[in-house]
């Protein structure tokens, strides 16, 4: 059985409710508490005048602050361009290589660049610019398309391999497991991991495998593997890959090529936007 | 001869569900019509073994129907630790993405297992706590046994089916996109049937009650009960694109359905998680604590104050979206308005120990009711707070509103739920006491610091994050990429992780508590408290 609520000699009075031995009190609400409310409700109302609050047919009433979540942004937006007005027109119209000479420029370029960068590239090459498997890293000197401010300024302009630009950087490897021998391919791929050093797999393919490089390879990668830019073809002696220098990657690379793909960035962003993001990906550490 | 109808009705809605299975068009549904087959199924022979059986005839008005509410008691322990569970996994998914496992992708990721967990917390273990609550609360308060004889049963088990349809249906790709409001047609429709089952069971015991005034607990769960329906039918109004598959499309579109979601979502906090846990405080507390209820008075103006205000809240989650400025400012306004009326609740559960403090040391059960009123006092300054526009710029889309959110569900929600279920198993099952008040304490410190680990964690880092997506540099450009600030909360996700541990082994704690209770503990005397009071 429920027990009675002990109700103690000093207790105010009870409403005379009782429910499965549930009693209430009367206290009357506590004061602090009305006036808060009362506070709350009076500077409800004051806001609703001074701020944009009551719909009418057409709009609502727009307060008299004049604030507005729209406005306000455009204004600030249009204040920060405005500010930045004058070096953003220097930026796009000086020599691309003259931007390093001037500490000034050099310096807003990059913080521009910078947050371009993390807006933009960083979902594909890393915030640190780091890359990652299919997506170059920027920070080292190994450039596929080339590292001067012109090639950068080029390939984040028109993009690679993109179909919305017709002068994207444009260059095609072929699937060599339509054209080559299973034998060949393995041959092949044991020759390429002995350009950059690597122990193969099998030492007697890699041999015969040379054979197959310079018929078939070396029309891009040259003779001794170390690339044409001018082709996006990379350097093959070096220890820095784009999808990974282990036997089975380069198989599948050798198998069924690949097709990394940028965008052209000349449709969304301005071309100070893209001479800053130039200058920021150039003074990482690579630039030429 | 009921029977025999209800062998047809069931036979047809097997047939019906394997037609639905075999025109299925996606993998969710097909599973879920042979979910609802299954169900018809055993249905068919339980009740089929039970026809011609001898009939006893007697008459149960003098006693409570305490039978569904033991099982909503067992089943709210159970999808709680459930909901728990999944929680920490994903937020250890959070800290750790290779849990994020390749062989279950598209079936246990994060995206799939968030609306499991949120769910599983809200409507599987809340509203199992809320539904067994208020069966009990309606009858003793009211003095009546449950109106509508085995509707009530048809209540509970109807509401386990549209969790186990939702839960599956979600790991298997089945959603409306709506936060809270995940699951597809035909489960929102489901719902609704058992829903105005549920309200017809709630008012018609509250009908027949045998006390002159209806109890403020009651005013509570009724507010929740028809809000709630309120809210589905509306949020989820939406047309199948074919009636063999999952897919539907919303009717409303773009910031309309947008404000729709939030009116709902809003709403959902503020009469599934608010109003009708407050409900089961008002019981509750003065019945552990044996002390009156504070103060008649405020609880009626809080209750009003409260219903009428919460309902404006909801355009407080879309600022500085596409919504304009003055539904924005309207959300704004009654948030703050809100702050007093929800404290109402707060100052009634809080003062009605006073006289009573003495207990905290001695219970913990009252311990635990006393911190989730403390909770629920600190999360509805919060609220208000984060619904400022200025606030909300800093706070929106960051961690700290889900940090705001556990708060509110693991401190209030939770502890105010196990509290009840510390109260209930004794009296349901007839016992002295609990097996064990110690474990109880351990309950309480473990879900306590597990809360303050997980609230402290996200406030770190929601408001370091959103001061990282701020910053700006003296040109003003951006400092941070978005990457960055997700590299940046690493260790507090960790902790936030520890804190669902901590959380989840003390709700383990109470389940086997629970279950020693109903094994163990000595048994009382008279099992007098099922009989209805004479008048």
């Amino acid at each position: 059985m429920a027990k009675e609520p002990q109700i103690q000699n000093n207790d105010p009075e009870t409403t005379g409710h009782e429910w499965d031995g549930i009693q209430e009190f009367n206290n009357p609400l506590p004061r602090w508490w009305v006036w808060v409310f009362y506070l709350t409700i009076v500077w409800g109302i004051w806001y609703s005048v001074a701020y944009p609050a009551w719909p009418g047919i057409k709009e609502a009433t727009a307060g008299y602050m004049g604030w507005s979540t729209r406005a306000n942004v455009a204004e600030e937006i249009a204040a920060a361009e405005a500010a930045n007005a004058g070096i953003n027109e220097k930026l796009a119209s000086v020599e691309l290589t003259a931007i390093q000479g001037d500490d000034e420029l050099q310096g807003y370029a990059t913080s521009a660049g910078a947050a371009v960068f993390k807006t933009w590239c960083a979902q594909c090459h890393g915030s640190g610019a780091a890359g990652a498997k299919g997506y170059p890293n920027l920070q080292d000197d190994a450039w596929l398309w080339g590292g001067t401010m012109e090639d950068i300024h080029t390939t984040v302009t028109h993009g690679i391999r993109n179909e919305e630009d017709p002068d994207a950087r444009y260059s095609e490897m072929p699937a060599f497991g339509e054209i080559l021998e299973k034998e060949e391919i393995g041959q092949v791929v044991n020759y390429v991991m002995t350009l950059s050093g690597q122990e193969p797999r099998d030492a007697e393919a890699a041999t015969a495998g040379e054979q197959v490089f310079l018929d078939n390879c070396a029309a891009c990668h040259m003779d001794d593997g170390t690339g044409d830019r001018a082709q996006g073809a990379p350097n093959l002696t070096d220890a820095i890959w784009l999808y990974g220098g282990d036997y089975d990657t380069v198989h599948d690379t050798v198998t069924y090529s690949r097709f990394g793909v940028m965008p052209p960035w000349n449709q969304r962003l301005s071309e100070a936007e893209i001479r800053a993001v130039t200058t920021y990906v150039h003074q990482l550490g690579g630039g030429e | 001869m009921a029977n025999y109808i209800k062998l047809i009705a069931l036979g047809v809605i097997v047939l019906l569900a394997l037609m639905a299975a075999n025109f299925a068009r996606d993998l969710a549904y097909l599973v879920n019509a042979l979910t609802v087959a299954l169900a018809a199924g055993g249905l068919f022979i339980w009740v089929l073994r039970n026809t011609d059986e001898p009939v006893i005839r007697q008459d149960l008005s003098g006693e409570y129907m305490d039978e569904v509410i033991r099982y909503g008691v067992i089943a709210t322990a159970l999808w709680g630790v459930v909901g728990f569970l999944v929680g920490t996994f994903i937020a250890f998914q959070l800290a750790f993405p290779e849990l994020n496992f390749e062989w279950s992708q598209g079936f246990l990721n994060f995206g799939r297992l968030r609306p499991l967990h949120t769910s599983a917390v809200i409507f599987a273990f809340g509203g199992n706590a809320l539904i067994c609550t208020s069966f009990y609360v309606v009858q003793r308060t009211s003095a009546a046994r449950l109106w509508g004889g085995n509707l009530a049963w048809f209540v509970f088990w109807g509401y386990q089916l549209v969790i186990v349809l939702a839960a599956t249906g979600y790991v298997l790709g089945a959603s409306q996109g709506k936060e809270y409001a995940e699951p597809e047609w035909y489960v929102d429709w489901w719902l609704t049937i058992v829903w105005v089952a549920y309200l017809l069971v709630f008012a018609g015991t509250l009908m027949k009650r045998k006390e002159p005034h209806i109890y403020v607990a009651n005013w509570f769960y009724l507010s929740f009960i028809l809000t709630v329906a309120m809210l589905h039918i509306v949020n989820n109004l939406s047309i199948p694109v074919s009636i063999f598959g999952s897919k539907s499309v919303q009717v409303f579109s773009g910031v309309q359905d947008a404000m729709t979601q939030w009116w709902y979502g809003h709403n959902a906090v503020g009469f599934f998680l608010t109003a009708g846990f407050l409900g089961m405080m008002y019981y509750f507390v003065p019945k552990q604590a044996e002390r009156p209820v504070f103060s008649y008075k405020l609880s009626i103006v809080h209750f009003w104050a409260l219903i009428f205000i919460y309902i404006w809240a909801g355009p407080h989650h879309l600022h500085y979206t596409a919504l304009p400025d003055w539904a924005s400012t309207l959300g704004m306004v009654f948030s703050v308005i809100l702050w007093m009326p929800s404290w109402g609740g707060m100052i009634n559960g809080l003062m009605t120990l006073s006289g009573a403090w003495d207990k905290l040391r001695t219970d913990p059960v009252i311990r635990m009711m006393v911190i989730s009123i403390g909770f629920y006092g600190m999360s509805t300054f919060e609220g208000p707070m984060m619904s400022i526009r200025a606030v909300n710029s800093l706070s929106h889309y960051t961690d700290w509103t889900i940090g705001h959110v556990h708060s509110g569900a693991l401190g209030w929600n939770g502890m105010i739920t196990f509290g009840a279920l510390y109260f209930l198993v004794p009296k349901l099952w007839n016992k002295e006491r609990l097996y064990s008040l110690s474990m109880v304490s351990w309950h309480f410190w473990l879900a306590t610091i597990g809360i303050i680990l997980y609230a402290a964690a996200m406030w770190v880092t929601g408001i370091m994050e959103g001061l990282m997506w701020r910053e700006v540099d003296a040109n003003g450009f951006l400092v941070n990429s978005f990457a960055d600030t997700v590299a940046a909360k690493f260790p507090m996700y960790v902790v936030r992780g520890l804190g669902g541990v901590l959380y989840i082994s003390g709700a383990i704690i109470m389940c086997y508590n629970l279950y020693m209770t109903i094994r163990r503990s000595p048994a009382t005397q008279a099992a007098a408290g099922s009989a209805v009071p004479a008048e």
